[in-house]
């Protein structure tokens, strides 16, 4: 009872802020130890609140912990520790001064729950015990959330932090910070018009929303101004847009062309038509996550090597099953299309149950390798690291491809093959061999888009399904037999693709383009680039 | 002529024979009360319905473990739809009428309930639903145990007006029957609270679609307007892992524009890598992290059963054990597993639920649940953050749709009738029967 008096006397001394700067330990170890008392998500706030108030940095180790979900409490004697899960066991470490505390069965631990609101409350107050922090990077992220979340509270600490500040970028932050908070505060009109102007040069989602709700609030003159600027921003926005669009287009482009670049040697260069393709692909994206599972349990720390590990190997599985289909089906049907298309759409089938039945309906979980999570901004221009390498990786698969066929005497054959397989077949040209290789390679092609395609779609036995229409769209688009014709194919689909999603939606954009290949094939119905004269064999 | 007795011998042996084995095959169908499970095994939706096929063939189990039913032995009668529709009804046939089931769990997707329908009708035979769903029906034939509009979608949204103050809501969707129709409710019970027109953006999305570039990109642009956003995701299937990824690689946190999801469960995000959707929502009635005894004795007979102490469990399995339960129950209180009586006794059953009340079984064929939120956690689990205080019977009939709300279901004599238009009096204001 007297614990429990003398800690309420503690609380209300943290409370009333009556600490300084540092807070003694024993008090803030009795605030973060009513964590484990807290009822429901009032009462945590209530605690974080609280942890705030005391002004002291080292609080926030524990805040951070308590948003990231890994703050516990024993259930034995209700110590609270920054508690890490794995597998079984909870490695501790004390909350204020991180040191580790040891190891102990999860199971003796019950987790201190957080929502969003809670997330924000934290968010919230941390940016106001680290504007003081000695590193700029902790600064910049304080200054970031005030400029977010504005609290016209924070305008003195702002000042006070502007005044003291020496890094450039930082400051400009704060100021921006400063001005978002006046917009928030009962400062006077001027220095909400000059708060306005301010914010206005910046240009981008976050003024523009912070503006918007200042709008609505304002009143006369600011208020036209806010406007002004509102207006503006949005006039610099739909010019980023555009770029925008274009970047999602090539995007889009990059993978139409991973997917069809493979069906651009079986179905372009050969002419068979490959309905297990998709598959290709999906045992491809099926390599990447065999390979993570044995990294993950085996090699952790190869992780960020993971898809280059898998590469080669999505290459030669998927030109394996690729060589078996053809010379086991597909050569004995050569010349016989409808046959073929059959005969392949099962063979699709067979391999999709194959993978359903090995590894089960569900979807696998394919980790992003660091170096392909999250993303970056140019200007307005929100750009997502996965997708660029995307795209390098398509444009490299591309040129790679290319110069096998143009540069390579392997390449000189399959187009001799292709061009008139008798006259080659009398050269010398092992033509069975040269086909069986083509549609490997094809084939192998398919499974190194599937180790990309693994980075944004799910990997499950229906992901092949998704990108065969597509792809046979982008070859025929592109003009059959011609590699550079699936290039600008895939491209111009993407992005005209990119254009309509925004106005028409994702369903009817689909449908109109569609709607606009069948009409252009009617025009020209060998494609964008046709191949002329005698190679044309069928 | 030999030849040709000899053959007759043959076929009349032959023929004997079959006729032997089938009195054999009958004697055994006597034995034995026949359970269905309707489940797509092949196909796009093999990747939910394998689950519920793997959770009817535990419960069926530990039934017989219980001694069965009546005295009698259950057994499971498994088909496979391959996620083909019309082949959906050919199946229930089949089950109904060639294997002579007494009951069948099953379906998954509205479309594919909708095409059972009329067989269930005709050869009058009983389908439990395990699964949450658009609403608007009501069919003698069918129970419905997954959440209705009003156990699901609207206190979610209620959740994200009240607790996160959102104004501005983006509703997305895959463009087919279920998020059609619930964004209709949705909207409609948006404007009701005085929602502005402007401030609903909705969105509809091919099956399996993978570019979700502009689409989140859009959401980020109509978040930026100074009031809170919110995403409420009828987003179907395997498009929403494409769809998570892009919202984490865009910046977009759960803090700033959370994303509630009505077909997202423990089953989709186990194919996820979950760090970057660590508060966003999720509303069902069941989650896996619900602490009750129930739940951890059935969680953990689930692993045992299936030899995965990884394998996780859902809400629609939740449905089919509830569902089960309470045909179990009303088939023992009929004392037969004759479907009119059954329907009759079933209406009223209550048997517990996995989060630790009782379900009943109500006069629409609907059933009633308590409402969970819960915010996706690191480990792919959801935490509840929000619950509803008691239980919340399923209304079939949407309250906030003109051409619905006069509408009630009351499966019970006198009335029996799944459209009851209380306006008019009659039965038979919309929909089928």
């Amino acid at each position: 009872m007297t614990v429990l008096r003398v800690l309420l006397v503690l609380i209300g001394l943290v409370l009333s802020g009556v600490s300084g700067a540092f807070a003694d330990d024993d008090a803030i170890r009795a605030t973060i130890g009513r964590f484990a008392e807290s009822k429901n998500f009032r009462d945590t706030e209530e605690v974080v609140r609280a942890l705030g108030a005391s002004g002291d940095v080292r609080v926030e180790r524990a805040l951070s912990a308590l948003s990231d979900g890994n703050l516990s409490f024993r259930k034995a004697d209700k110590a609270v520790f920054i508690a890490l899960e794995k597998g079984q066991t909870a490695t501790l470490f004390d909350p204020l001064t991180g040191d580790a505390a040891g190891e102990e069965p999860k199971g003796g631990f019950t987790k201190i729950k957080v929502n969003n609101s809670l997330r924000r409350t934290i968010r919230d107050v941390i940016s106001g015990l680290t504007l003081a922090s000695p590193d700029p990077v902790v600064r910049l992220a304080a200054a970031r959330t005030m400029f977010i979340a504005p609290d016209a509270g924070n305008l003195e600490a702002l000042d006070a932090a502007i005044a003291k500040e020496t890094v450039a970028s930082v400051k400009t932050a704060l100021e921006t910070a400063r001005a978002s908070t006046i917009l928030v505060s009962d400062a006077a009109d001027a220095a909400k018009l000059e708060a306005v102007a301010f914010l206005g040069k910046r240009g981008d989602r976050d003024t523009l929303s912070l503006l918007t709700g200042f709008a609505a609030r304002a009143q006369g003159e600011v208020q036209a101004a806010a406007q002004r600027a509102i207006d503006d921003i949005n006039a610099t926005l739909a010019l980023w847009d555009v770029g925008q669009n274009v970047w999602y287009g090539i995007s889009l482009g990059s993978v139409l062309l991973l997917a069809a670049i493979g069906l651009a040697i079986t179905f372009g260069v050969m002419g068979v038509i490959n309905m297990a393709h998709g598959e290709m692909v999906m045992i491809g994206a099926y390599t990447t996550f065999v390979v993570q599972s044995v990294i993950r349990t085996s090699y952790p720390w190869l992780f960020d090597w993971s898809l280059t590990i898998a590469l080669p190997l999505a290459f030669l599985v998927a030109g394996a099953v690729g060589l078996a289909l053809e010379r086991g089906i597909i050569r004995f049907l050569y010349g016989r299309p409808l046959e073929t298309l059959l005969a392949t759409w099962g063979v699709s089938l067979i391999l999709q149950q194959a993978v359903r039945t090995i590894f089960g309906p569900t979807n696998q979980e394919v980790g992003n390798p660091s170096w392909m999570s999250g993303g970056f901004q140019i200007g307005q221009l929100a750009l997502t690291w996965n997708r660029l390498w995307i795209v390098v990786f398509a444009l490299a698969v591309f040129g790679l491809l290319l110069y096998v066929f143009k540069r390579t005497a392997w390449g000189l054959q399959m187009r001799a093959v292709t061009a008139n397989r008798r006259m080659a077949s009398s050269m010398g040209i092992r033509t069975p061999w040269i086909d069986a290789f083509t549609f490997a390679l094809g084939s192998g092609i398919a499974g190194i888009a599937g180790v990309a395609l693994s980075q944004i779609d799910n990997v499950s036995p229906n992901l092949g399904q998704g990108y065969i229409i597509d792809s046979f769209m982008v070859v025929v688009f592109g003009g059959v037999g011609n590699l550079w014709g699936t290039l600008v194919g895939a491209f111009s689909l993407g992005i005209v693709n990119k254009f309509l999603e925004p106005y028409a939606g994702a369903v009817l954009g689909k449908i109109l383009v569609l709607v606009l290949i069948i009409l252009f094939i009617q025009k020209r119905p060998r494609g964008l680039f046709a191949l002329k004269g005698r190679s044309v064999e069928a | 002529m030999r030849g040709m007795i000899a053959t007759l011998a043959k076929r009349v042996s032959g023929a004997a024979l079959a006729g032997l084995m089938m009195a054999g095959a009958a004697t055994a169908q006597e034995e034995t009360i026949k359970v269905g499970i309707l489940h797509s095994l092949s196909g796009t939706m093999a990747i939910s319905e394998t689950t519920l096929k793997d959770v009817m063939l535990m419960l069926v189990e530990q039934q017989n473990a219980k001694g069965g039913l009546l005295g009698k032995k259950l057994e499971a009668v498994v088909v496979d739809p391959a996620s083909d529709w019309p082949l959906f009804a050919e199946k229930a046939r089949e089950l109904i009428s060639v294997n002579g089931v007494s009951a069948v769990f099953g379906c998954w997707t509205s479309v594919s309930r909708k095409s059972v329908l009329p067989v269930f009708e005709e050869l009058n035979s009983i389908l439990f639903y395990p699964v949450q769903y658009e609403g608007e029906e009501s069919q003698r034939n069918v129970f419905y145990t997954g959440a209705a509009p009003n156990q699901q979608a609207i206190p979610a949204v209620d959740y994200l007006m009240n607790d996160e103050g959102v104004e501005r809501w983006v509703l997305a969707g895959t463009d087919y029957v279920y998020p059609r129709t619930t964004n209709k409710i949705l909207e409609a019970y948006l404007q009701s609270k005085g929602v502005a027109a402007e401030d609903i953006m909705i969105n509809y999305t091919p099956f399996g679609h993978s570019d979700w570039q502009t689409i989140v990109s859009d959401i980020k642009a109509f978040g930026s307007a100074g009031k809170k956003t919110a995403v409420v995701s009828t987003i179907n299937g395997d498009a929403n892992v494409p769809f998570y990824k892009e919202l984490g690689n865009q910046g977009v946190k759960a803090e700033d524009i959370p994303v509630v999801a009505f077909s997202v469960g423990e089953e989709e995000l186990a194919g996820l890598d979950t760090a970057p959707l660590v508060g966003h929502l999720t509303a069902w009635n069941y989650f896996q992290s619900v602490d009750t005894p129930e739940n951890a004795e059935f969680i953990a007979a689930w692993k045992e059963f299936t030899k995965n102490p990884d394998r996780v469990t859902n809400d629609p399995m939740e449905a089919h054990v509830i569902g089960f339960n309470m045909w179990v129950k009303a088939v023992e209180k009929a004392g037969t597993t004759d479907t009119d009586a059954v329907i009759d006794a079933i209406i009223g059953v209550s048997v517990p639920n996995l989060t630790g009340g009782y379900s009943a079984m109500m006069p629409n064929h609907h059933i009633t649940k308590p409402v969970l939120i819960g915010e996706i956690q690191a480990d792919g689990q959801m935490e509840t953050v929000w619950e509803t205080t008691g239980l919340v019977v399923g209304d079939e009939w949407s309250d906030y749709l003109p051409d619905s709300k006069d509408l009630i279901a009351d499966w019970r004599a006198p009335m029996s009738c799944g459209n009851f238009n209380v306006a008019t009096g009659k039965c038979g204001g919309k929909g089928m029967n």
